[in-house]
């Protein structure tokens, strides 16, 4: 399946994958960041009880330097 | 006048409490290390951050700016910094909020030319009902309109900051009168956001009666960031103690000696 990631498309070999699948495989679980899946936001505790399918549309976001 | 001191001089902004009354934001730094020491030479516990995609590229293991700036020291306030619309300022402070495990002081900004970086204060507004709606305490960031501030005031706004010129301008405050009738005006803190260049600028906003500035450029964007952060420091500390001793009335064109007319050697 393809999904798209911060923009950018990206495939995956399984059909369907769990938000803790997607940031382990991106390798970013001891970072801080927050997901939006199709606009709305997964909360942490969620993140093993959602399902991300073909065609899904993800932010993954974190604080950077800003005034 | 009533004699006033620096007890108990606290900046209280939706029930928190805090003693510094600069604030800083976190970018524009060569690095974190840094941005650390510039913010921890600033005095500041207010930092701004702003939220962005996170980069999936190599090197997810490097430290990010969160590491350098520990949250058992400093309170963030997440920003809405490029934003244009009230839907867009809206969706970044929910993620910001999750990524931040529910915090819920931010700074709303909507701006509404890429040139300028003018607020509009209209999606300002539609977004600020929302956000407060939603919990959110909300520091405003918006223009030097005291009817526009006044309003951002009675829909719940915890604190109002008009701009004192544009953004990165370093160009200092423009319009102290606009500042002092909505100083005048309001109940909630007032905080000048943007345009300050130098001390003299944050002493100068303090004198007015502000209860705070933030600033990012004029630290950040100096020869030393560090040495001017310790300089903006105390410009807040000396414009506020200013402002609290009261300052002696001018006379016009009518000079005053300090020492003694009598007993002059003739």
């Amino acid at each position: 399946m393809k999904i798209v990631i911060n923009g950018i498309e990206k495939e995956f070999k399984k059909n369907k994958i769990t938000p803790q699948d997607l940031v382990n495989s991106l390798k970013i679980t001891g970072q801080r960041y927050a997901i939006e899946h199709n606009g709305e936001i997964i909360p942490r505790s969620d993140f093993s009880e959602r399902d991300i399918r073909d065609g899904d549309m993800l932010e993954i976001v974190g604080a950077v330097g800003g005034g | 006048m009533d004699k006033r001191d620096l007890k108990n001089d606290e900046l209280v902004i939706a029930g928190r409490i805090f003693n510094s009354r600069l604030l800083v934001g976190t970018g524009k730094y060569n690095d974190f290390k840094e941005t650390r020491s510039a913010i921890e030479k600033s005095g500041a516990e207010i930092v701004t951050v702003a939220i962005r995609r996170t980069n999936l590229g190599q090197n997810q293991q490097e430290p990010s700016l969160l590491d350098f700036l520990p949250p058992d020291k400093f309170t963030y306030l997440p920003n809405t910094a490029g934003c244009y619309s009230a839907d867009d300022a809206i969706r970044t402070l929910r993620l910001a909020r999750e990524l931040l495990g529910g915090h819920t002081l931010v700074k709303l900004e909507v701006l509404g030319d890429s040139d300028t970086l003018y607020p509009n204060v209209l999606e300002t507004i539609a977004a600020a009902k929302v956000l407060i709606k939603e919990g959110f305490d909300v520091m405003v960031y918006t223009s030097d309109d005291p009817i526009v501030a006044q309003q951002l005031e009675d829909i719940g706004c915890c604190a109002v900051m008009p701009l004192a010129s544009l953004i990165g301008s370093g160009m200092g405050i423009l319009n102290p009168h606009n500042l002092e009738i909505i100083i005048n005006k309001l109940t909630v803190p007032v905080i000048v956001d943007a345009g300050v260049g130098t001390a003299s600028d944050a002493a100068i906003a303090m004198e007015l009666g502000c209860d705070g500035v933030l600033m990012n450029t004029a630290i950040a964007a100096a020869g030393n960031p560090i040495l001017m952060a310790g300089a903006m420091r105390k410009g807040i500390e000396a414009g506020r103690e200013a402002f609290l001793a009261g300052r002696m009335n001018k006379k016009l064109y009518s000079a005053s000696p300090s020492s003694p007319t009598k007993g002059l050697i003739k």
